[in-house]
């Protein structure tokens, strides 16, 4: 009987020393959650999650301040892969904070702009060159489709629109058939 | 790249290898090469799209109503090395108008609609008496400008790849011959009744990237390819090129296959065959070239090969860009009444258009018509049975049902590193399949999928760098605001101290 | 004149074969098998076909029914056929006929359509439904008829007919005076009983390689799945590693000591082994895809069965080995994977 303590008693240990020493050493090095939220928000940087920035509402989710359902331009995609990140539930997204669309890029018409500089000032990635009293324009490669810059303008002349090219790139998915899953 | 690969490359040829999988396929090839190639005659509009390989489209250089010349630019390319389109015939401009274009998507492009004046007037053109002594990188230019493409279906701007050689030094140049997929035939038409053609295409091409040899790779079915271009190269008396007979074996005409098989080397991911030395051209291309060197002129028609159980009299034909595919047809007595399906390119790799109104590009190199018995599958398609068929005939070594399973989940990292991205798109999987799984589009839209997502990342990184870069930005603005503020307040204070406080200069 | 043209993707070529065609000719190998089966044993085996075969194709058409899919399709895939007839091959000709029912039960519900249907099973139906019955039947699943050449009585297709289903001994007979043990079974208890292997070959109903009669009944088989691998329907890797796994590992048991352990060509050709290597552990949807993860898996299967031959509970042991490794396959399937083009 004491024996059979012993032996339990010895192997437990043997298993518990092993455990230990595997969970310190072989430990996968991982990124602070907050980085990881970061990288799975879109970077739209819109302000439609009801923060200044992805990152700032990367930090409040980590905190557990906000809810992952704030996030128009990440859309259902986006909220499965914090929800799957997260080990949550995935929920609808809130429309308070907006709907889902296409992506797209913000377009200046440049017979109309005056030059007022405003659009520059409420770009989150400074993707709009331009000077005072001189024609602005958008660098499209470095528009994230915020739309931040719509209502300064006062002279309405920014439109969105999406880009071409991408939907050529885009194959359809392939139909699913009845007995493939 | 190793010296040693390098090295095996120049022995291109001198032995020949395997690449796995691969499929023997029935050729069909015997119906549209039992007539010469004929000319089709000039239809009454001509669609040219702006829109020729990846990338934008080109710029319009004429407006409606222009008179242009044949071979005349009609647009430009913005990027560099990339040339011109030009007018494939003489006539007045119609219209620049959005047109349902050849392409797989389906989806409308810019066309130049060109009214024909069924006089067919070149252009003033320009030959280059004295290639063989001339620049290289002159004969680079004339490539660009002359809108000369890679005519073998991948229409990758030939000047950029002479370019890209040019850049890695290069000592063998390939021509592709081995047109391995069923029904195509017009690079064997083109090489048995032109191979004159051909080889000297192959020479300026030689001189234009340097190399030390030529290698012509033929399917050793193309008994008479072999000998006409046999004659060629002993009638140009070029010691250094070599006619090499190729199994016939899907896909040994792919690029990739192709090397495998002359160097027994695999091109590594991510690398290109100029950094083995090598450099692949397909035998259309080649002739392209020499026409653009030695007549000057541009690239505005080509062979297409009209063919399958659809079309009552199958044909090579040679058209102009432009030309509405259903023009194709009708020069080949028309369809036959069972004609269901129109493919642009080979029963492989080749994608369906809904309408024969298409013009015809510089990758087309075959419409291939077929008749419902000739798609039609008896079974519709079930699960994966993992049977492990699709692996066994892969040329890239995958494991297409993997690949499958991950794309369907939406697992494209997954997929990425099981190797995605070295899938040719072949479509042998495909075939082979008895669930009849749409394998290789399922590949097709994971690749797109995956490409997107790449953008996708790569632009979202660059907007959280700009955006920690402004904030940060502007939060060194408000520091050096207050910094600047807190130094002219203590500068007021000291001086208030000095003046011994009683002048009441507040700040303002 | 504006024609339209049907789309769809390339490549636009018919297929080349389909999931029913590949299943028919599995059964199609298993002809000569079956043929020299019945020439030994008797009808009572064609009896144990139909029994399972109209078993199977009930559930599964019950099954399909249930999971809302599309009938017509996947009953004309013949998986369910060649399940049950697998299944079948491995009972005694006159078991009862709801073994069958059981078996099929297991195999189709249990093993095939709970897990996700056709293509997503985890384990080999068929050998699922046989280690059940095996499990829970074990007195029917050992009621053994010997060779007709050396049987005692003769049992006539009607007798046959009326053991399985009644579940009784054919009139007049009892189950002792007409079942025999099989030779491997003779083999483990002559072992277990202290004779040595020579001694016990000397009953009639040792052939001379394998069992009387299941010699050729191997034969049979062996000729079907050189067929099946000729048509690249199954791949030789599986196969030949079991069947050599068998031979090296017997050759090193009878080297060692002939007296306890048959001879490695005695295995080969008694039991269930060459059924086995050529037409269950190679079913695609539980094995390995990757051509060295299937040599993995032939070896696997075939050095279990050994063992289980030598220490197991029961004398055969191809079926527990077949569904042991099925459940190591997808790790080997992950640790085989071939090399990448151009990597
Ligand atoms: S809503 Fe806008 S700012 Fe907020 S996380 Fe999404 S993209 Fe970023
Ligand atoms: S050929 Fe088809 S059924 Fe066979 S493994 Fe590949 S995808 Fe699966
Ligand atoms: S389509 Fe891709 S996966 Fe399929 S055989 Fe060709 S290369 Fe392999």
């Amino acid at each position: 009987m004491s024996l059979a303590i012993f032996s339990i008693g010895l192997l437990g240990t043997v298993c518990g020393l092993g455990l230990g020493w595997a969970a310190k050493s072989l430990r996968a090095e991982t990124d602070p959650i907050v980085d990881r939220i970061d990288r799975l928000l879109p970077q739209t940087q819109c302000g439609k999650c009801n923060f200044k920035g992805c990152r700032p509402y990367a930090e409040a989710i980590a905190a557990g301040q906000a809810e992952i359902n704030q996030c128009p331009p990440g859309g259902e995609a986006g909220i499965r892969a914090l929800a799957d990140l997260l080990g949550r539930e995935p929920l609808p997204l809130n429309p308070a904070n907006g709907l889902e669309k296409p992506a797209a890029v913000a377009v200046i018409d440049e017979l109309v702009c005056i030059g007022c500089t405003l659009c520059i000032e409420a770009c989150p990635v400074d993707a709009i060159l331009g000077a005072t009293k001189q024609m602005h324009t958008v660098i499209a490669a470095e528009c994230t489709g915020c739309e931040l810059c719509l209502p300064p303008c006062p002279v309405d002349c920014i439109v969105m629109e999406i880009p071409e090219a991408i939907d050529r790139r885009r194959r359809p998915r392939p139909a699913l058939a009845a007995g493939a899953s | 790249m190793q010296d040693s690969a390098v090295e095996r490359a120049r022995n291109a040829g001198k032995r020949l290898f395997h690449f796995h999988g691969g499929l023997r396929l029935h050729h069909h090839k015997q119906a549209s090469c039992q007539v010469a190639v004929q000319s089709v005659a000039i239809p009454p509009r001509l669609y040219i799209p702006l829109m020729q390989h990846a990338g934008p489209e080109a710029t319009p250089l004429v407006g409606t109503g222009a008179h242009v010349l044949k071979g005349e630019p009609v647009a430009r390319f913005n990027e560099p090395s990339i040339g011109y389109v030009h007018a494939p015939t003489s006539g007045t401009i119609a219209a620049i108008a959005r047109q349902a274009i050849t392409h797989p998507s389906g989806l409308e492009g810019l066309c130049v609609v060109l009214k024909p004046d069924g006089l067919d007037r070149w252009t003033r053109l320009q030959p280059m008496e004295h290639w063989q002594s001339a620049d290289p990188e002159l004969i680079r230019q004339r490539l660009c400008e002359s809108g000369i493409v890679g005519l073998g279906g991948a229409v990758f701007p030939t000047s950029r790849k002479v370019e890209e050689a040019r850049n890695f030094g290069i000592h063998t140049l390939i021509l592709n011959g081995a047109e391995c997929e069923p029904y195509i035939s017009c690079d064997e038409m083109l090489m048995r009744e032109q191979p004159d053609k051909v080889v000297l295409g192959a020479l300026i091409l030689q001189k234009a990237v340097a190399a030390e040899q030529v290698i012509i790779a033929i399917e050793d079915q193309m008994e008479e390819v072999f000998s006409a271009l046999q004659a060629a190269i002993s009638n140009a008396d070029c010691t250094h090129m070599r006619l090499v007979k190729v199994r016939t074996i899907y896909p040994e005409g792919g690029e990739k296959q192709l090397i495998q098989v002359l160097t027994g080397l695999e091109i590594p991911a991510g690398c290109r065959p100029p950094e083995l030395g090598l450099l692949c051209q397909n035998v259309a291309t080649a002739a392209a070239v020499a026409e653009a060197v030695t007549e000057g002129k541009p690239l505005v028609q080509r062979i297409v090969t009209v063919t399958g159980n659809g079309v009552k009299r199958p044909h090579n034909l040679l058209a102009l860009i432009g030309t509405p595919i259903s023009t194709l047809v009708d020069a080949c007595g028309g369809y036959t009444h069972d004609a269901a399906r129109l493919v642009l390119g080979g029963p492989l790799m080749g994608y369906a258009l809904a309408s024969d109104q298409n013009p015809v590009i510089k990758a087309a190199n075959c419409i291939l018509v077929l008749s419902n018995r000739d798609i039609q599958s008896d079974q519709a398609e079930m699960p994966c049975i993992r049977c492990g068929e699709c692996a066994r005939v892969c040329p890239a070594l995958l494991l297409p049902q993997t690949l499958n399973w991950q794309i369907r989940n939406d697992l494209l990292d997954d997929a990425s590193d099981s190797g995605l991205g070295e899938c040719i798109e072949c479509g042998c999987c495909d075939y082979v399949c008895p669930s009849h799984i749409p394998l290789a589009e399922w590949f097709r839209f994971g690749k797109s999928e995956h490409q997107l997502l790449a953008m996708e990342r790569s632009q979202s990184n660059l907007a959280r760098d700009r955006y920690l870069a402004r904030e940060a930005r502007l939060e060194q603005l408000k520091q050096d605001r207050e910094r600047r503020l807190g130094e002219k307040k203590q500068a007021l204070r000291d001086r208030t101290s000095v003046t011994g406080g009683t002048m009441g200069q507040g700040p303002a | 004149m504006n024609r339209k043209f049907t789309t769809g993707a390339a490549p636009h070529l018919p297929p080349i074969s389909t999931v029913g065609e590949v299943m028919r000719q599995v059964l199609y190998a298993l002809c000569p098998g079956v043929i020299a089966y019945t020439w030994f044993f008797g009808t009572g085996i064609l009896l144990q076909i139909l029994l399972a075969t109209g078993f199977a194709l009930l559930f599964e058409t019950l099954m399909l029914k249930l999971r809302q899919q599309p009938v017509a399709l996947f009953l004309n895939d013949w998986s369910a056929v060649v399940t049950a007839v697998l299944f079948a091959l491995c009972l005694p000709p006159l078991a009862p006929w709801w073994i069958a029912c059981v078996g099929m039960f297991f195999a189709i519900v249990m093993a095939k359509h709970l897990y996700g249907g056709l293509g997503h099973n985890v384990f080999n139906p068929a050998m699922v439904g046989y280690a059940v019955v095996l499990i829970s039947f074990p007195q029917a699943m050992t009621q053994w008829l010997p060779p007709i050449s050396i049987a005692p009585t003769d049992i006539g297709f009607l007798d046959g007919l009326w053991a399985i289903l009644s579940g009784q001994p054919p009139a007049g007979m009892t189950w002792d005076a007409i079942t025999r043990a099989t030779p491997l079974d003779t083999i483990r208890t002559s072992v277990a009983s202290g004779q040595t292997i020579a001694e016990a070959r000397q009953l009639q109903t040792f052939g001379d390689l394998g069992g009387r009669g299941w010699e050729w009944i191997a034969n049979g088989f062996a000729a079907g799945g050189i067929w099946l691998m000729w048509r690249r329907v199954i791949s030789w890797q599986v196969p030949t590693a079991m069947i050599g796994s068998v031979i090296v590992l017997g050759l090193a048991g009878y080297l060692l000591d002939p007296g306890s352990n048959p001879s490695p060509l005695e295995h080969v050709f008694s039991g269930a082994i060459v059924l086995g290597a050529f037409f269950i552990a190679t079913d695609p949807v539980s094995g390995c895809t990757s051509p060295r993860g299937r040599l993995i898996f032939g070896a696997g299967v075939g050095i279990l069965t050994l063992m289980i031959r030598r220490w197991g509970a029961y004398p055969d042991g191809v079926a527990f080995a077949v569904l042991v490794m099925n459940m190591a396959a997808p790790l080997i399937d992950r640790y085989t994977r071939p090399r990448i083009y151009g990597g």
